[in-house]
Protein backbone atom coordinates (compact mmCIF):
# COMPACT_ATOMS: atom_id res chain seq x y z
CA UNK A 1 0.00 0.00 0.00
CA UNK A 2 1.04 3.57 -0.88
CA UNK A 3 1.64 5.43 1.89
CA UNK A 4 1.08 8.56 2.31
CA UNK A 5 3.61 11.21 2.44
CA UNK A 6 4.17 13.81 5.22
CA UNK A 7 6.28 15.62 6.25
CA UNK A 8 9.18 15.66 2.98
CA UNK A 9 6.28 15.43 0.49
CA UNK A 10 5.65 18.15 -2.11
CA UNK A 11 3.09 20.91 -1.58
CA UNK A 12 0.78 21.06 -5.06
CA UNK A 13 0.09 24.36 -5.60
CA UNK A 14 -3.88 25.70 -5.89
CA UNK A 15 -3.14 28.27 -7.96
CA UNK A 16 -4.12 28.15 -11.60
CA UNK A 17 -2.04 29.83 -14.22
CA UNK A 18 -4.92 32.44 -15.51
CA UNK A 19 -2.75 34.00 -18.58
CA UNK A 20 -4.54 31.74 -21.19
CA UNK A 21 -8.26 32.48 -19.56
CA UNK A 22 -7.26 36.19 -19.69
CA UNK A 23 -6.47 35.90 -23.32
CA UNK A 24 -9.60 34.59 -24.19
CA UNK A 25 -11.66 37.15 -22.53
CA UNK A 26 -9.64 39.65 -24.43
CA UNK A 27 -10.22 37.94 -27.59
CA UNK A 28 -13.70 38.18 -26.53
CA UNK A 29 -13.92 41.59 -26.22
CA UNK A 30 -12.37 42.49 -29.07
CA UNK A 31 -15.19 40.39 -31.02
CA UNK A 32 -18.00 42.22 -29.41
CA UNK A 33 -16.57 45.76 -29.91
CA UNK A 34 -15.99 45.18 -33.10
CA UNK A 35 -19.22 43.60 -34.04
CA UNK A 36 -20.96 46.53 -31.96
CA UNK A 37 -19.36 49.31 -34.14
CA UNK A 38 -19.39 47.57 -37.54
CA UNK A 39 -23.53 46.49 -37.65
CA UNK A 40 -24.68 50.01 -37.27
CA UNK A 41 -26.49 50.64 -39.92
CA UNK A 42 -27.36 54.31 -41.13
CA UNK A 43 -30.08 55.87 -42.73
CA UNK A 44 -30.26 58.56 -45.44
CA UNK A 45 -32.85 60.59 -45.36
CA UNK A 46 -35.15 61.39 -48.77
CA UNK A 47 -38.20 63.26 -49.56
CA UNK A 48 -39.75 62.26 -52.83
CA UNK A 49 -41.70 65.14 -54.73
CA UNK A 50 -45.48 64.08 -54.21
CA UNK A 51 -47.69 63.29 -57.02
CA UNK A 52 -50.08 66.78 -56.49
CA UNK A 53 -46.46 69.02 -56.92
CA UNK A 54 -45.84 68.06 -60.71
CA UNK A 55 -44.51 71.87 -61.59
CA UNK A 56 -40.93 71.31 -59.53
CA UNK A 57 -38.87 70.63 -62.99
CA UNK A 58 -40.07 73.66 -64.88
CA UNK A 59 -39.25 76.24 -62.01
CA UNK A 60 -35.76 75.18 -62.35
CA UNK A 61 -33.32 77.80 -64.19
CA UNK A 62 -31.74 76.33 -67.37
CA UNK A 63 -28.04 77.52 -65.84
CA UNK A 64 -28.72 76.23 -62.69
CA UNK A 65 -29.70 72.96 -63.66
CA UNK A 66 -27.43 69.40 -64.54
CA UNK A 67 -29.27 66.58 -65.43
CA UNK A 68 -28.30 62.97 -64.19
CA UNK A 69 -29.04 59.79 -66.46
CA UNK A 70 -28.54 56.33 -64.54
CA UNK A 71 -28.20 54.09 -66.73
CA UNK A 72 -27.20 50.23 -67.00
CA UNK A 73 -24.05 48.97 -65.39
CA UNK A 74 -23.42 52.04 -63.19
CA UNK A 75 -23.27 54.58 -66.36
CA UNK A 76 -23.78 58.11 -66.00
CA UNK A 77 -25.25 60.02 -68.51
CA UNK A 78 -25.13 63.65 -67.74
CA UNK A 79 -26.07 67.12 -69.53
CA UNK A 80 -25.94 70.79 -68.39
CA UNK A 81 -29.33 72.74 -68.58
CA UNK A 82 -32.71 71.54 -68.72
CA UNK A 83 -32.43 70.56 -72.46
CA UNK A 84 -36.10 71.06 -73.31
CA UNK A 85 -35.15 72.65 -76.70
CA UNK A 86 -35.47 69.40 -79.38
CA UNK A 87 -33.69 72.02 -82.00
CA UNK A 88 -30.95 72.07 -79.97
CA UNK A 89 -30.07 68.68 -77.86
CA UNK A 90 -27.78 69.08 -74.76
CA UNK A 91 -24.13 67.85 -75.33
CA UNK A 92 -24.87 64.86 -73.36
CA UNK A 93 -21.47 62.83 -72.16
CA UNK A 94 -20.70 59.18 -70.38
CA UNK A 95 -19.12 59.32 -66.53
CA UNK A 96 -19.50 56.56 -63.54
CA UNK A 97 -19.64 57.44 -59.67
CA UNK A 98 -15.82 57.43 -58.97
CA UNK A 99 -13.48 59.40 -56.35
CA UNK A 100 -11.25 60.91 -59.25
CA UNK A 101 -12.35 61.84 -62.62
CA UNK A 102 -15.81 60.52 -62.06
CA UNK A 103 -19.56 62.60 -61.62
CA UNK A 104 -18.44 64.04 -59.03
CA UNK A 105 -15.58 66.65 -61.50
CA UNK A 106 -19.27 67.09 -63.50
CA UNK A 107 -20.93 68.53 -59.79
CA UNK A 108 -18.14 70.44 -58.66
CA UNK A 109 -18.08 72.17 -61.94
CA UNK A 110 -22.03 73.34 -62.14
CA UNK A 111 -21.63 74.20 -58.76
CA UNK A 112 -18.50 76.69 -60.11
CA UNK A 113 -20.63 77.74 -62.80
CA UNK A 114 -23.60 78.60 -61.16
CA UNK A 115 -21.57 81.13 -58.47
CA UNK A 116 -19.57 82.73 -61.41
CA UNK A 117 -22.74 83.28 -63.67
CA UNK A 118 -23.94 84.86 -60.28
CA UNK A 119 -21.36 87.15 -60.22
CA UNK A 120 -21.01 88.09 -63.87
CA UNK A 121 -24.68 88.43 -64.79
CA UNK A 122 -25.70 90.06 -61.09
CA UNK A 123 -28.81 92.31 -61.80
CA UNK A 124 -29.71 90.53 -64.94
CA UNK A 125 -32.94 89.12 -65.89
CA UNK A 126 -33.28 85.93 -64.92
CA UNK A 127 -30.28 85.89 -62.64
CA UNK A 128 -31.32 85.96 -58.84
CA UNK A 129 -28.74 85.94 -55.93
CA UNK A 130 -31.02 83.02 -54.68
CA UNK A 131 -30.34 81.06 -57.47
CA UNK A 132 -28.78 77.42 -55.94
CA UNK A 133 -27.84 74.69 -58.20
CA UNK A 134 -30.34 72.04 -59.50
CA UNK A 135 -29.78 68.63 -59.99
CA UNK A 136 -32.37 66.00 -61.25
CA UNK A 137 -32.06 62.68 -60.89
CA UNK A 138 -33.23 60.37 -63.53
CA UNK A 139 -33.00 57.01 -63.40
CA UNK A 140 -33.53 54.67 -66.52
CA UNK A 141 -35.40 51.37 -65.96
CA UNK A 142 -32.49 48.84 -66.64
CA UNK A 143 -30.17 51.36 -63.42
CA UNK A 144 -30.38 49.56 -60.10
CA UNK A 145 -30.95 50.94 -56.81
CA UNK A 146 -27.12 51.00 -55.99
CA UNK A 147 -26.93 53.78 -58.93
CA UNK A 148 -30.12 55.76 -57.09
CA UNK A 149 -28.13 55.78 -53.27
CA UNK A 150 -24.54 56.82 -54.54
CA UNK A 151 -26.55 59.88 -56.68
CA UNK A 152 -28.27 61.12 -53.64
CA UNK A 153 -25.04 60.60 -51.99
CA UNK A 154 -23.30 62.31 -54.21
CA UNK A 155 -25.24 65.41 -53.25
CA UNK A 156 -24.58 64.87 -50.11
CA UNK A 157 -20.62 64.85 -50.73
CA UNK A 158 -21.09 67.84 -52.80
CA UNK A 159 -23.27 70.06 -50.57
CA UNK A 160 -25.89 69.88 -53.18
CA UNK A 161 -29.51 71.25 -51.26
CA UNK A 162 -31.74 71.31 -54.36
CA UNK A 163 -31.93 67.72 -56.11
CA UNK A 164 -35.04 65.84 -56.78
CA UNK A 165 -35.64 62.10 -58.51
CA UNK A 166 -37.40 62.79 -61.66
CA UNK A 167 -39.04 60.21 -63.99
CA UNK A 168 -36.92 59.83 -67.21
CA UNK A 169 -38.27 60.65 -70.69
CA UNK A 170 -38.88 58.86 -73.69
CA UNK A 171 -36.62 62.03 -75.06
CA UNK A 172 -34.49 61.44 -72.25
CA UNK A 173 -33.74 57.74 -73.64
CA UNK A 174 -33.12 59.24 -76.89
CA UNK A 175 -30.19 60.95 -75.66
CA UNK A 176 -28.71 57.92 -74.27
CA UNK A 177 -29.45 55.82 -77.31
CA UNK A 178 -27.77 58.50 -79.46
CA UNK A 179 -24.40 59.09 -77.16
CA UNK A 180 -24.12 54.79 -76.96
CA UNK A 181 -24.48 55.21 -80.75
CA UNK A 182 -22.10 57.87 -80.79
CA UNK A 183 -19.19 56.55 -78.55
CA UNK A 184 -19.49 52.82 -79.96
CA UNK A 185 -18.46 54.94 -83.42
CA UNK A 186 -15.06 55.85 -82.32
CA UNK B 1 29.57 40.54 8.54
CA UNK B 2 27.15 37.99 8.53
CA UNK B 3 25.79 37.73 4.82
CA UNK B 4 22.20 38.22 3.90
CA UNK B 5 20.32 36.10 1.51
CA UNK B 6 17.98 38.07 -0.44
CA UNK B 7 14.94 35.88 -1.12
CA UNK B 8 14.63 34.57 -4.49
CA UNK B 9 11.28 36.43 -5.75
CA UNK B 10 9.03 35.04 -8.36
CA UNK B 11 7.94 36.37 -11.80
CA UNK B 12 4.42 35.11 -11.90
CA UNK B 13 1.95 37.78 -11.56
CA UNK B 14 -1.19 36.52 -10.18
CA UNK B 15 -3.66 36.82 -13.10
CA UNK B 16 -6.97 37.12 -11.06
CA UNK B 17 -7.49 40.75 -11.30
CA UNK B 18 -7.35 40.77 -14.95
CA UNK B 19 -8.52 38.38 -15.63
CA UNK B 20 -12.01 39.77 -13.24
CA UNK B 21 -11.59 43.08 -15.55
CA UNK B 22 -11.80 41.13 -18.25
CA UNK B 23 -14.35 39.06 -17.74
CA UNK B 24 -16.26 42.47 -16.78
CA UNK B 25 -15.62 43.98 -19.67
CA UNK B 26 -17.08 40.99 -21.61
CA UNK B 27 -20.16 41.34 -19.61
CA UNK B 28 -20.39 45.09 -20.93
CA UNK B 29 -20.02 44.16 -24.07
CA UNK B 30 -22.04 40.88 -24.78
CA UNK B 31 -25.34 42.71 -23.10
CA UNK B 32 -24.77 45.83 -24.87
CA UNK B 33 -24.39 44.05 -28.42
CA UNK B 34 -27.11 44.58 -30.47
CA UNK B 35 -27.59 40.99 -32.77
CA UNK B 36 -28.81 41.70 -36.24
CA UNK B 37 -32.10 40.33 -36.63
CA UNK B 38 -32.99 36.97 -38.13
CA UNK B 39 -34.17 37.97 -41.67
CA UNK B 40 -36.32 36.28 -44.00
CA UNK B 41 -33.61 37.18 -47.06
CA UNK B 42 -30.29 38.42 -47.40
CA UNK B 43 -29.71 42.35 -48.09
CA UNK B 44 -26.71 43.97 -49.19
CA UNK B 45 -26.84 47.75 -48.89
CA UNK B 46 -25.49 50.27 -50.32
CA UNK B 47 -23.17 52.43 -48.75
CA UNK B 48 -23.62 56.31 -48.03
CA UNK B 49 -21.53 59.04 -46.27
CA UNK B 50 -24.75 60.04 -43.84
CA UNK B 51 -24.34 59.67 -40.23
CA UNK B 52 -28.04 59.91 -38.63
CA UNK B 53 -28.99 56.67 -37.17
CA UNK B 54 -32.18 54.72 -38.08
CA UNK B 55 -34.96 56.53 -36.04
CA UNK B 56 -37.43 54.68 -33.66
CA UNK B 57 -40.33 53.60 -34.13
CA UNK B 58 -39.73 52.90 -37.18
CA UNK B 59 -41.54 50.74 -40.10
CA UNK B 60 -39.20 48.58 -42.06
CA UNK B 61 -39.64 47.86 -45.72
CA UNK B 62 -37.10 45.31 -46.98
CA UNK B 63 -36.96 44.93 -50.71
CA UNK B 64 -34.42 42.21 -51.90
CA UNK B 65 -33.29 41.98 -55.29
CA UNK B 66 -36.16 40.17 -56.97
CA UNK B 67 -38.45 42.91 -55.83
CA UNK B 68 -40.19 41.19 -53.07
CA UNK B 69 -40.69 43.06 -49.98
CA UNK B 70 -40.89 42.41 -46.45
CA UNK B 71 -43.13 43.99 -43.31
CA UNK B 72 -41.15 44.66 -39.92
CA UNK B 73 -42.25 47.20 -37.52
CA UNK B 74 -39.99 48.12 -34.28
CA UNK B 75 -42.76 49.01 -32.13
CA UNK B 76 -44.44 46.02 -30.64
CA UNK B 77 -47.13 47.52 -28.64
CA UNK B 78 -48.22 48.93 -32.18
CA UNK B 79 -47.84 45.70 -34.15
CA UNK B 80 -49.88 43.48 -31.97
CA UNK B 81 -52.86 46.09 -32.19
CA UNK B 82 -52.08 46.34 -36.13
CA UNK B 83 -52.45 42.30 -36.49
CA UNK B 84 -55.43 42.21 -34.09
CA UNK B 85 -57.74 44.80 -36.26
CA UNK B 86 -55.96 43.38 -39.43
CA UNK B 87 -57.25 39.90 -38.45
CA UNK B 88 -60.85 40.92 -37.93
CA UNK B 89 -61.28 43.20 -40.63
CA UNK B 90 -60.06 41.34 -43.57
CA UNK B 91 -60.91 37.84 -41.47
CA UNK B 92 -57.25 36.30 -41.42
CA UNK B 93 -58.33 33.53 -39.22
CA UNK B 94 -55.63 33.82 -37.09
CA UNK B 95 -55.17 32.30 -33.29
CA UNK B 96 -54.10 34.55 -30.40
CA UNK B 97 -51.16 32.03 -30.83
CA UNK B 98 -50.14 33.21 -34.50
CA UNK B 99 -50.83 36.65 -33.78
CA UNK B 100 -48.20 36.34 -30.83
CA UNK B 101 -46.08 34.79 -33.40
CA UNK B 102 -46.24 37.81 -36.16
CA UNK B 103 -45.49 40.34 -32.92
CA UNK B 104 -42.51 38.37 -31.93
CA UNK B 105 -41.22 36.97 -35.30
CA UNK B 106 -39.10 39.42 -37.49
CA UNK B 107 -40.03 40.32 -41.46
CA UNK B 108 -42.78 39.19 -42.57
CA UNK B 109 -43.22 39.22 -46.53
CA UNK B 110 -46.47 37.66 -47.76
CA UNK B 111 -49.90 38.28 -49.09
CA UNK B 112 -52.78 38.07 -46.79
CA UNK B 113 -54.35 35.12 -47.88
CA UNK B 114 -51.26 33.14 -47.53
CA UNK B 115 -49.98 34.63 -43.61
CA UNK B 116 -51.99 32.12 -41.80
CA UNK B 117 -49.92 29.48 -43.05
CA UNK B 118 -47.04 30.94 -42.56
CA UNK B 119 -47.40 32.17 -38.74
CA UNK B 120 -48.62 28.92 -37.85
CA UNK B 121 -45.29 27.67 -38.62
CA UNK B 122 -43.24 26.59 -35.93
CA UNK B 123 -39.83 28.43 -35.75
CA UNK B 124 -37.98 25.61 -37.13
CA UNK B 125 -39.85 25.53 -40.28
CA UNK B 126 -39.92 29.01 -40.96
CA UNK B 127 -36.38 29.52 -42.40
CA UNK B 128 -37.98 27.16 -45.15
CA UNK B 129 -40.84 28.80 -45.84
CA UNK B 130 -41.31 30.51 -49.43
CA UNK B 131 -42.09 33.95 -49.06
CA UNK B 132 -43.84 35.46 -52.18
CA UNK B 133 -43.39 39.59 -51.17
CA UNK B 134 -45.83 41.62 -49.51
CA UNK B 135 -48.03 42.04 -53.21
CA UNK B 136 -47.90 45.69 -54.66
CA UNK B 137 -49.87 45.94 -57.03
CA UNK B 138 -50.44 49.07 -59.20
CA UNK B 139 -52.25 48.20 -61.73
CA UNK B 140 -55.64 49.92 -59.73
CA UNK B 141 -55.19 53.50 -59.73
CA UNK B 142 -56.78 53.94 -56.35
CA UNK B 143 -54.86 51.90 -54.82
CA UNK B 144 -57.83 50.46 -52.75
CA UNK B 145 -57.04 46.55 -53.27
CA UNK B 146 -52.93 47.10 -52.56
CA UNK B 147 -51.64 45.05 -49.64
CA UNK B 148 -48.64 47.20 -48.75
CA UNK B 149 -50.44 50.32 -48.72
CA UNK B 150 -53.14 48.55 -46.72
CA UNK B 151 -50.18 47.41 -44.41
CA UNK B 152 -47.83 50.92 -43.79
CA UNK B 153 -51.31 52.48 -43.47
CA UNK B 154 -52.32 49.96 -40.64
CA UNK B 155 -48.85 49.80 -39.39
CA UNK B 156 -48.80 53.86 -39.08
CA UNK B 157 -52.50 54.23 -37.71
CA UNK B 158 -51.24 52.09 -34.88
CA UNK B 159 -47.70 53.32 -34.61
CA UNK B 160 -49.08 57.02 -33.92
CA UNK B 161 -51.00 56.07 -31.41
CA UNK B 162 -48.82 53.99 -29.38
CA UNK B 163 -46.27 55.93 -30.30
CA UNK B 164 -44.46 58.24 -27.24
CA UNK B 165 -44.28 61.51 -28.73
CA UNK B 166 -47.38 61.11 -31.00
CA UNK B 167 -45.44 61.19 -33.78
CA UNK B 168 -46.30 58.82 -37.04
CA UNK B 169 -43.53 56.56 -37.60
CA UNK B 170 -41.34 56.95 -40.17
CA UNK B 171 -41.09 54.53 -43.59
CA UNK B 172 -37.14 52.87 -43.52
CA UNK B 173 -36.52 51.43 -47.00
CA UNK B 174 -33.90 48.90 -46.82
CA UNK B 175 -33.31 47.53 -50.24
CA UNK B 176 -30.43 45.60 -52.23
CA UNK B 177 -27.74 47.55 -54.01
CA UNK B 178 -28.98 45.11 -57.06
CA UNK B 179 -33.04 45.68 -56.84
CA UNK B 180 -33.89 47.67 -60.82
CA UNK B 181 -34.70 51.03 -59.72
CA UNK B 182 -38.62 50.29 -61.56
CA UNK B 183 -38.76 47.53 -58.35
CA UNK B 184 -37.69 50.85 -55.79
CA UNK B 185 -39.91 53.04 -57.95
CA UNK B 186 -42.83 51.06 -57.80
CA UNK B 187 -42.58 51.10 -53.90
CA UNK B 188 -41.86 54.82 -53.17
CA UNK B 189 -44.95 55.39 -55.64
CA UNK B 190 -47.65 53.53 -54.37
CA UNK B 191 -46.62 55.36 -51.10
CA UNK B 192 -46.26 58.86 -52.58
CA UNK B 193 -49.96 58.48 -53.57
CA UNK B 194 -50.73 58.07 -49.97
CA UNK B 195 -49.27 61.19 -49.34
CA UNK B 196 -46.49 59.81 -47.27
CA UNK B 197 -43.40 61.45 -48.76
CA UNK B 198 -40.49 61.16 -46.25
CA UNK B 199 -38.40 57.97 -46.38
CA UNK B 200 -35.07 56.76 -44.88
CA UNK B 201 -33.00 54.81 -47.00
CA UNK B 202 -31.23 52.23 -45.15
CA UNK B 203 -27.27 51.89 -45.81
CA UNK B 204 -24.08 51.08 -44.49
CA UNK B 205 -21.55 53.35 -43.28
CA UNK B 206 -19.10 54.97 -45.80
CA UNK B 207 -16.29 57.34 -45.00
CA UNK B 208 -16.17 60.67 -46.90
CA UNK B 209 -13.81 61.31 -49.54
CA UNK B 210 -10.96 63.90 -48.25
CA UNK B 211 -11.36 67.12 -50.16
CA UNK B 212 -15.62 67.14 -51.07
CA UNK B 213 -17.74 69.82 -49.52
CA UNK B 214 -18.76 67.52 -47.38
CA UNK B 215 -15.22 66.73 -46.05
CA UNK B 216 -14.23 70.51 -45.66
CA UNK B 217 -17.80 70.96 -43.66
CA UNK B 218 -17.35 68.67 -41.24
CA UNK B 219 -13.54 69.48 -41.01
CA UNK B 220 -14.81 72.93 -39.49
CA UNK B 221 -17.21 71.74 -37.37
CA UNK B 222 -14.58 69.51 -35.86
CA UNK B 223 -12.40 72.67 -35.36
CA UNK B 224 -15.05 74.75 -34.25
CA UNK B 225 -16.21 72.47 -31.45
CA UNK B 226 -12.16 71.47 -30.48
CA UNK B 227 -11.60 75.58 -30.24
CA UNK B 228 -14.44 76.02 -28.33
CA UNK B 229 -13.92 73.71 -25.42
CA UNK B 230 -9.95 75.29 -25.66
CA UNK B 231 -12.28 78.41 -24.59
Amino acid sequence: MAEIESGGGKKLSTRVDLTPMVDLGFLLITFFMFTTTMSKPKSLEIVMPSDKKTDVVNKVKDYTALTLLLSKENRIYYYYGIGDNPLVPPKVEVTYFKNQGGVRDAIIKLVKDVNETKQRDAGQPGISETDVPTILIKPDTNSTYLDMVNALDEMQINGIGTYAIVDISDVERGFIKATEAANSDQ
Amino acid sequence: MPKHKLPRKSTHIDMTAMCDVAFLLLTFFMLATKFKPDEPVVVVTPSSVTESPIPPNSILLTLDKDGRIFFDFDNKAAKKDMINDMNTARKLGLTPDECDNFVRGSSVGSSLSQLKSFLSLTSADKGNFQFSGIPNDTTDATLDNNELVYWVQEARAFGTANSSDGKSPRICIKADSKTPYPKVRALINSLTKNEIDRFNLITAAEAVPEGTALWEERMKSVKTTNTETHN
